[in-house]
């Protein structure tokens, strides 16, 4: 870690925060990219690396459900920490300060109707073509 | 081009629209932040707006000529602040990133860790660097933000104003062998100590710039490595009973340590005295000498708030406006500086817009300086009181070396001496009767005879 970075550095494949654990904090990319990782039954789904500047952890700030995702560095990765209680007051005080993260919510809701809308679309196009095959075995 | 008000027409109805022209008198944070947050906010509302910053220094030379004199801490409340806005400080900027106070007395030393063993306060240079500086890896705090500034879309004029008329309908200002110019709105952001502070007074808008106390900073080339080995990675403290001195600190920068002191007129005597007690000269390397200094500088900080930091059009922020008692100047700008982008934008440019949303921010600040002042006063007692000193050191030592218990002595040392935290929320947690038992219980410890014995 050089003498001027600012928060903690992560080493290629460290969790940073783990699903299921309760946030109290969000991260801000500082340097380096972090994998989002979702883990069920047993199986874990990558969904998405994010890059330097990004907000990570966010919904902790306004939920108090546990973490949804694992985060984990993807190579040497440097992140700061948000505390929750401290941001909140500040919100509190200066609602324009949650602008940048109600932006990358936005952001990412419109990312997720996309995707949603893709695998709705490969779905029903899966759908169809068994339909039709199922149509020519009659 | 502004709506004006017309005869008649009440003032809270002057706004900024499209093409209107906004004049910013200082580049440091405070005018390179409004400018910024002015831009951000007309970006998002769809409002296109000419912003001019007035800064004759250029911050990425060395000093004096680019330096803004401020010992250059970047508290843990301002870098998470910053980063919420999408504003990272690289570590191209920050010299060294802070991740414990050692805290100096007669009686001992003790290390305070922070809170989340993350490095989260920076130390910078705002200009590039002191006097004797030839070759640097980090940049100027104050270029930095002016470039994320000019990135925005502002400019920068690096001339001086030398004349500013409040007269007609809107404000005029002259920069030398120019023809004034009119603006729509000016925006004043020239700290305590310029010169263009006296384009302000006696003009009859009421202005009365903050009270202000002199300080002393100097800076000690000692190399990196040397650094490391000595300071490291702390800011380091001092609460030494040497008369007028309010505060000390000893800040680690990429190759140099700033010294800096806060009190009452201070003077040579009195800096001198600082620089060769036994524990500044136990955290410098074995041989240092207190001369020569690579630059020094004896700049005045705001101790209060102005009276009518505003007008129709015209408004203070940051340091000629008001700012924190001795801590998170830089962190005040920031805040004065946003409310009064947001005022502008989103409410008018009118005193009484000026005197609804964005009076209310300054004056929030000056009242925890009010509770800060009684806090310094405490402070001052326990720089006098042995006894008093070693009750600290003790409940901070057991605080720091016992994991699991509560720290809260070391959170209101940390507050304190970070600046994190509102002089109001270090009083409260420092007025709770579970931290006010445990200090009258190593109080009375201290002043056992049996226990100063032992000691």
């Amino acid at each position: 870690m050089g003498k001027g970075d600012l928060g903690k550095t992560y080493s290629d494949g460290e969790v940073i925060t783990r699903q299921g654990d309760v946030g109290e904090c969000m991260y801000v990319i500082q340097k380096g990219k972090v994998q989002v990782v979702v883990e069920k039954d047993g199986v874990e789904t990558p969904l998405r690396v994010a890059d330097e500047g990004e907000f990570m952890g966010e919904m902790a700030i306004f939920d108090r459900e546990q973490r949804s995702a694992t985060l984990r560095a993807v190579g040497e990765a440097r992140l700061l920490t948000i505390d929750k209680k401290n941001f909140l007051k500040r919100i509190h005080k200066d609602p324009s300060l949650a602008f940048q993260l109600v932006r990358t919510m936005s952001k990412r809701i419109r990312e997720l109707s996309d995707e949603i809308a893709r695998l709705k679309i490969n779905l029903n196009r899966e759908q169809a073509a068994i339909d039709e095959r199922e149509n020519s075995d009659y | 081009m502004v709506r004006s008000a017309g005869p008649g027409e009440k003032r809270h109805n002057l706004h900024l629209v499209d093409g209107s022209r906004v004049a910013v008198i200082g580049g440091g944070p405070a005018g390179s932040l409004v400018s910024y947050f002015l831009l951000e906010m007309a970006e998002r509302s769809g409002l296109e707006l000419d912003v001019e910053i007035f800064e004759p220094r250029n911050f990425s030379c060395v000093a004096p000529k680019g330096c803004n004199m401020c010992g250059g801490i970047i508290s843990e409340t301002l870098v998470q602040n910053l980063a919420a806005e999408g504003i990272n400080i690289p570590s191209t900027i920050v010299q060294r990133g802070i991740e414990s106070y050692m805290l100096h007395m007669d009686v001992g030393s003790v290390r305070i860790e922070t809170p989340l063993q993350e490095k989260r306060i920076g130390s910078v240079y705002r200009g590039a660097g002191p006097r004797d500086l030839k070759d640097s890896q980090w940049g100027s705090f104050d270029h930095h933000l002016e470039q994320l500034t000019v990135a925005k879309g502002a400019h920068v004029t690096r001339k001086r104003v030398v004349e500013v008329s409040l007269d007609d309908d809107r404000p005029k200002i002259a920069v030398k062998g120019e023809q004034p110019q009119f603006y729509d709105l000016l925006v004043v952001a020239v700290g305590v100590n310029s010169a263009a502070l006296k384009l302000f007074t006696g003009n009859g808008q009421g202005y009365k710039p903050p009270e202000s106390t002199k300080t002393f900073i100097s800076e000690y080339y000692l190399g990196e490595e040397t650094i490391e080995k000595t300071l490291g990675d702390s800011m380091h403290v001092f609460l030494l009973n040497i008369p007028r001195l309010e505060f000390a600190a000893i800040i680690p920068k990429g190759d140099y340590a700033s010294v800096c002191l806060l009190g009452e007129s201070i003077d040579k005597k009195l800096v001198q005295s600082f620089l060769d007690s036994p524990q500044v000269k136990a955290c410098m390397p074995d041989g240092w000498s207190s001369d020569p200094r690579s630059c020094q500088c004896s700049p005045k900080i705001s101790v209060g708030a102005a009276i009518r930091p505003y007008a129709d059009r015209l408004v203070f922020v940051g340091d000629c406006g008001v700012t924190r008692l001795y801590k998170d100047g830089i962190g005040a700008a920031y805040r004065t500086a946003k409310a009064c982008a947001t005022t502008a934008v989103f409410e008018g440019i009118s005193e009484a817009n000026f005197r609804r949303h964005y009076w209310p921010v300054c004056q929030s600040i000056s009242t925890d300086n009010s509770i800060g002042k009684l806090s310094f006063a405490v402070t001052r007692q326990i720089q006098k009181w042995r006894f008093a000193r070693r009750a600290l050191l003790r409940m901070t030592e057991k605080e720091q070396n016992s994991a699991g218990r509560r720290r809260d002595m070391s959170q209101v040392l940390w507050d304190m001496f970070t600046g994190s935290a509102p002089y109001r929320d270090i009083v409260t947690l420092a007025l709770h009767p579970r931290f006010l038992a445990r200090l009258a219980w190593e109080l009375a410890l201290s002043a056992s005879p049996f226990t100063r014995a032992e000691n």
